[in-house]
């Protein structure tokens, strides 16, 4: 085993998720604590664009694992070819993004090659030389600091929670990784909803989200002319997403999304504790709800009580005015 | 075509509960213990399966002892046998130690499926079942919304819900599936099946009856700790901003700007 950390980095169809690059930050302050360095791999068929972008992220090298029998989502066989990459990198931490493909990745490949994983983390250092991580727990009404009681261990870390590095740097060596894959059980033979609003709810800078309070489909159009405004995300409550009056894939909380935007504005949604496990982590939230008594307010650092009717186009053409 | 379908429940505080910590750990006295709420909507499916084509539901729940009052509400709501690992060797581990245990206790048990939650509610670590299905080299399905078993009983066609997407993916049996709010509504037991409960079998199982290695379990086994437990840092009282609806727009675009200075 090596010093070395190695971030898996994950893409969609637009190229590489914004999380990848924080994950180089991330790895960036553990190598530099552990004394080692850090690498890459990107996963997948035809991801030849993904490792062009990512080998400029400063990293030491880049393993690419390019197969066919990677495109369409198979479990085993994404932790089939990692658990082949890491075998050959020999790394001391592998960090993934807490997304859901990554918690699936790396507990299928923690299973195979039988290493601790901890997922969900907000946080990592290195303490007395060893890693931990800091994760909510019990929907974020406690704080664990988790550490593994040795190396090497698989994390997996929050989107939002760091900056993405910049991939500004000279490129990094390619290790082009050629893996054996058997044939998958269980795979993807079709995607039914694409993830579609116009940020990516889970990389979002800001968050506007509606919930129960919007009264019907209509009633988003205040909530997502003010995401507009601030080149926001669209976001929803579980009981707007169930009424049917907005596509689940602007879910956030438990079953939704997790997201820890730098600002999240929630209007009409009354703060269920499966709503705030989803956004507790948000930088800055403000809510805005005609019940003063609503539980929202409490984890709120700017509320208003009142119509978010009202509301939301009075802040929308206040924040067009700041220009 | 009957189906021998194993579920794996855990013991969760009801998310609506006061979590109260002391000396790093959780007090559990006074807590309301319900079923993982990720993990009852697979035991709808379960027995929804059984009811529609036949066959048997266990639950298998690795918890203390008196966890056995939870394992009674899957016998009250239809489960028809349940197996309690209960050891207290076993306990203190890790999620890969736990996988290991009910890995070993799956291998006991013929099944054509294993649903378990996409995530427990208390620790969030949504990776056991995946572990889970990886020890014992059998495919799996997270977050399933929709099921539908082949005329054949030899697969399955999933709907699952991950990453703001929707998937159709589909399996061969058997499998381990992990379920996501919306695969259905969970029952309530009847007063027939709370009494009726009584009667269902509960088998005790420990590390020996496993057959498990003490050191790949429980403190011992574990690759990861925790240190510490502490409450949520608490955020800065929030500010309320008053006036009618444009004042405090404007007062609030002012803040977001200046003080905050998000926007
Ligand atoms: C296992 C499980 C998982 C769950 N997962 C999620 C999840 O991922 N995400 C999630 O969000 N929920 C989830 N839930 C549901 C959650 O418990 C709540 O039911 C849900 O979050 C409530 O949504 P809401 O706040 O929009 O609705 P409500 O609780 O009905 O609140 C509506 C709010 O709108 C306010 N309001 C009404 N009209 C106006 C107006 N004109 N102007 C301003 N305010 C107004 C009301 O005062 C009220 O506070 C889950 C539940 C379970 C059991
Ligand atoms: N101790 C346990 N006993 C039985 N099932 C469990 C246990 N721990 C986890 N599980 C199952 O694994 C799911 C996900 O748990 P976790 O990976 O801990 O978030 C739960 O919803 C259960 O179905």
């Amino acid at each position: 085993m090596s010093n070395n950390i190695l971030i898996v980095a994950e893409g969609r169809a637009e190229g590489l998720k914004k999380v990848s690059f924080e994950l180089v930050n991330t790895a960036q302050q553990l190598a530099a604590a552990l004394g080692g360095a850090v690498e890459g791999v990107v996963i997948g068929s035809n991801v030849g664009a993904w490792a062009e972008a990512l080998v400029k992220a400063g990293l030491a090298k880049v393993y690419v694992a390019d197969d066919a029998g990677l495109g369409a989502f198979a479990p085993e066989s994404f932790a089939d070819a990692l658990a082949q990459v890491i075998k050959l990198a020999q790394p001391a931490i592998v960090l993934f993004g807490a997304t859901g493909w990554g918690k699936e990745v790396s507990a299928r490949t923690a299973a195979k090659l039988d290493w601790g994983l901890v997922t969900d983390c907000i946080a990592a250092h290195v303490e007395n030389g060893a890693l931990v991580l800091t994760r909510p727990i019990y929907s974020g009404k406690a704080i664990a600091q988790v550490r593994a009681k040795s190396l090497p261990v698989m994390v997996s870390i929050r989107p939002n929670i760091v900056p993405p590095v910049e991939a500004n740097n000279p490129a990094a060596p390619i290790e082009k990784v050629a893996v054996t894959l058997k044939e998958p059980r269980a795979k993807v033979v079709e995607t039914v909803v694409k993830a579609k609003s116009k940020v990516d709810l889970g990389e979002a800078n800001i968050v506007v989200s509606g919930g129960r309070g919007v009264k019907g489909p209509e009633g988003f159009a205040p909530v997502q002319e003010l995401a507009d405004t601030l080149g926001g995300a669209l976001g929803a409550s579980r009981a707007a997403v169930d009424a049917g009056w907005i596509d689940y894939t602007h879910q956030v909380g438990q079953t939704g999304k997790t997201v820890a935007p730098k600002l999240y504005i929630a209007a009409g949604i009354s703060g269920a504790i499966q709503h705030l496990a989803g956004m507790s982590s948000s930088k800055v939230i403000v809510a805005i709800n005609k019940d003063p008594d609503a539980p929202i307010f409490k984890i709120a650092d700017y509320g208003v009580v009142g119509d978010l009717f009202q509301v939301l186009p009075a802040l929308n053409g206040e924040i067009k005015k700041l220009g | 075509m009957a189906f021998n379908i194993v579920v794996l429940l855990k013991r969760v505080p009801d998310t609506e509960s006061k979590i109260t910590l002391r000396d790093n750990a959780v007090v559990t006295d006074g807590l309301n213990f319900v079923l993982d709420p990720y993990a009852e909507y697979g035991l709808e499916k379960a027995l929804q399966l059984v009811e529609q084509h036949g066959g048997k539901v266990t639950a298998v729940l690795f918890g203390p002892e008196d966890a056995k009052e939870t394992i009674r509400k899957a016998l009250a709501v239809g489960a028809d046998e349940a197996i309690h690992i209960v050891d207290p060797a076993l306990e203190g581990g890790d999620a890969g130690t736990t996988a290991r245990v009910l890995a070993a206790a799956l291998k006991k048990i013929p099944f054509d499926m294993v649903w378990a939650g996409k995530q427990a509610v208390d620790d969030d670590n949504a990776q056991v079942p995946v572990r889970v299905a990886e020890l014992l080299d059998l495919p799996h399905v997270n977050s399933v919304i929709e099921f539908e078993p082949a005329a054949d009983g030899k697969a399955a066609r999933c709907v699952r819900e991950v990453d703001g997407e929707r998937d159709v993916m589909v399996t061969s049996l058997p499998a381990v599936f992990t379920a996501q709010q919306g695969l259905g509504e969970v029952r309530y037991p009847s007063l027939k099946g709370i009494m009726g409960a009584k009667k269902k079998p509960i088998t005790d199982w420990n590390a020996a009856a496993l057959g498990i290695d003490p050191a790949q379990v429980g403190k011992a086994g574990a690759r990861v700790e925790i240190l510490k437990l502490e409450p949520p840092p608490a955020r800065p009282p929030g500010k309320i901003i008053p006036g009618d609806a444009e004042t405090a727009a404007k007062e609030l675009a002012r803040l977001l700007h200046e003080e905050a200075k998000v926007i």
